[in-house]
């Protein structure tokens, strides 16, 4: 089994779901590189080695929408070398490549994966769909290379020993009008507090905080207790939190120790990023919010009384 | 296929939708096939209202306009009546029974079928279909069309037959400016969509509804359906479910129950 994992430069590393992909393929025993999109350096390359890659496919983007060139690169790779499976990550620029590829190739992409099953020379994926309520298994068929999406979180990234990988360079080629697209600018949005993917407790704001004003007692919550904080598609979508903070099918998987959703009513697509979380603990005024289902404590409250009580609770108690 | 070409200020823009089962029913799987079972009553998928608004938005600045692609059973068309009433022009439903069983590739090659007769200057998608799973029919468009796909916009301009938009990223997001002809996937939050007026709702009752078979534009039966899309469901079953733990109605006291509960997992 060759695999090949594709891993986006994300400010100077790659990203921690390509690590984790790349900890999940090194289990196959079979041959493992990485494709790197970005300028690359020693030290990111090494941690792809120490995550199982031996060899590097090193893809530069310019000041073009990389996307459409890398997937033409990959197709000209994937002919000189003949890889078995190609796993991305669910995000953004991951999607894109994995989509033009699997065009460009003609073979299927299976996507929302959470368990990757290898027996012999077949592959079988467990996929979550409907929110994460219903569990698929999937079996590649016809030619290869089959294509994978991953979702965050479904394995853990294990760092071995360290080791240099071949980094091997590779041009991205012109993609014709596909690949025109210009990059004016970009923009690196900074949320103040701890790493939402990362952080032990996270606090989310859903539509019924009501407005980026009443953001003040979820904040002080969130600093009391060292926590994240997030929002739903609602409350980024309205502008109340930046994107980066989206829990959710399209944004952020988190997975912390304590999870608490303030007016997040739980839809199928924010359950899927977060119903893995250790310990659950809901506020909604709806008592029948979908929430309550997966919640281990629910109150049935405003959030507007319950917090700021929770609030000075904590603060006595310091 | 080369690029669609782009002519004159007047954008032809296509905008493609999806109705779904309303999720606020549970959906059933078919026991047999693992199909989602497709009631006659559906919905336009919320996340497409935000597309369609982008393309009435773009077809208002330039005097263009829009029609909807879809590759969906038909039913009684409600969810496309849904976005004719916001103000499409008219829609082209790829409705075959032959297509059940889909994978996203073919989905996409059928989408692809319909846009190389429309060629349209722009094509709008949403980034990823409520029911759905696999979030990639619209770069796969893109490239069987030779387009440039502008994927989750958060923000939408044109100007002088270029569009621009702002892309989300990992850690923020991008400036990304094309050339028509292009395609654009939009997230939800990129406008505020319309409601249907009256007159609209009327207006879409007569609106021109195609609906070609998969035949119709050029496909074996061997290349659509489970048969064209080299992938096999061999099972299907409910994820474990987390168990609801305890319900509590505040009346004044339950911020005390959090405080134990963070107690008991010791994060205080």
């Amino acid at each position: 089994m060759q695999t090949w994992v594709f891993a986006e430069e994300i400010e100077g590393a790659p990203a921690s779901l390509a690590l984790e992909m790349l900890s999940k393929a090194r289990t196959f025993g079979g041959d493992l590189a990485a494709v790197y999109l970005g300028a690359g350096s020693e030290s990111a390359f090494a941690t792809l080695g120490a995550h199982g890659a031996t060899r590097v496919f090193h893809l530069v983007p310019g000041a073009t929408l990389p996307t459409a060139a890398a997937a033409a690169a990959l197709a000209g790779l994937v002919e000189a070398h003949q890889p078995d499976l190609l796993l991305f990550g669910v995000t953004f620029t991951d999607r894109d490549v994995a989509g033009r590829l699997s065009a460009r190739l003609d073979r299927p992409v299976l996507a929302s994966i959470v368990e990757i099953i290898i027996d012999g020379d077949a592959v079988q994926v467990v996929s979550e769909i409907l929110g994460g309520t219903t569990l698929i298994d999937t079996a590649y068929r016809g030619p290869k290379p089959w294509i994978g999406i991953v979702r965050p979180k479904s394995f853990a990234a294990e760092a071995g020993a360290p080791s240099a990988p071949e980094v091997i360079p590779v041009a991205l080629p012109d993609a014709g009008h596909a690949g025109e697209a210009a990059v004016l600018e970009r923009h690196v949005e900074v949320s103040e507090g701890p790493d939402l993917e990362k952080a032990a407790i996270v606090v989310t704001a859903g539509r019924g905080v009501g407005g980026s004003e009443k953001m003040a007692s979820l904040n002080e919550l969130a600093g009391l207790l060292g926590a994240a904080l997030g929002g739903t598609r609602a409350v980024v979508d309205a502008g109340w939190l930046p994107y980066n903070t989206q829990v959710g099918q399209t944004g952020k998987t988190v997975r912390p120790n304590v999870y608490i959703a303030a007016g997040v009513s739980g839809a199928m697509q924010h359950l899927v990023g977060m119903k893995d979380s250790g310990t659950i603990i809901a506020v909604n005024k709806d008592e029948e919010a979908p929430i309550f289902r997966v919640a281990d404590l629910g109150i049935v409250g405003d959030l507007h009384k319950v917090l700021p009580k929770l609030v000075e609770e904590l603060k006595a108690r310091r | 296929m080369g690029p669609l070409s782009h002519t004159g200020s007047a954008m032809k823009i296509a905008v493609c939708v999806k109705q779904i089962p309303d999720p606020n029913t549970p959906y059933a799987l078919d026991p047999v096939t693992h199909f989602v079972e497709r009631p006659q009553d559906q919905v336009l998928d919320d996340t497409d209202r935000y597309g369609v608004e982008v393309a009435l938005q773009l077809a208002e600045a330039t005097g263009g306009t829009v029609t909807l692609v879809s590759m969906c059973p038909a039913g009684n068309l409600q969810g496309i009546r849904q976005a004719l009433a916001m103000g499409a022009n008219r829609a082209v439903i790829v409705n075959d029974p032959a297509l059940r069983g889909s994978g996203a590739l073919v989905t996409a090659k059928v989408l692809a079928a319909v846009l190389r007769k429309e060629e349209p200057d722009l094509v709008i998608t949403g980034t990823e279909s409520t029911d759905g799973y696999t979030g990639v029919v619209p770069q796969q468009v893109a490239e069987l069309l030779g387009l440039p796909s502008l994927t989750f916009a958060r923000k939408v301009t044109q100007a002088d037959g270029k569009i621009r938009i702002e892309r989300l990223t990992a850690n923020g997001y991008e400036v990304v400016e094309s050339a028509l002809p292009a395609l654009l996937s939009v997230t939800s939050g990129v406008v505020e969509p319309r409601y249907p007026t009256f007159k609209g709702i009327m207006a879409a009752k007569t609106k021109p509804v195609e609906q070609p078979t998969a035949a119709d534009l050029g496909f074996d039966p061997g290349q659509v359906g489970p048969a064209g899309s080299a992938q096999e469901i061999v099972g299907v079953r409910a994820a474990p479910e987390r168990g609801a733990g305890r319900k509590v109605v505040d009346e004044g006291e339950a911020h005390l129950e959090i405080v134990r509960l963070l107690e008991q997992v010791k994060v205080i």
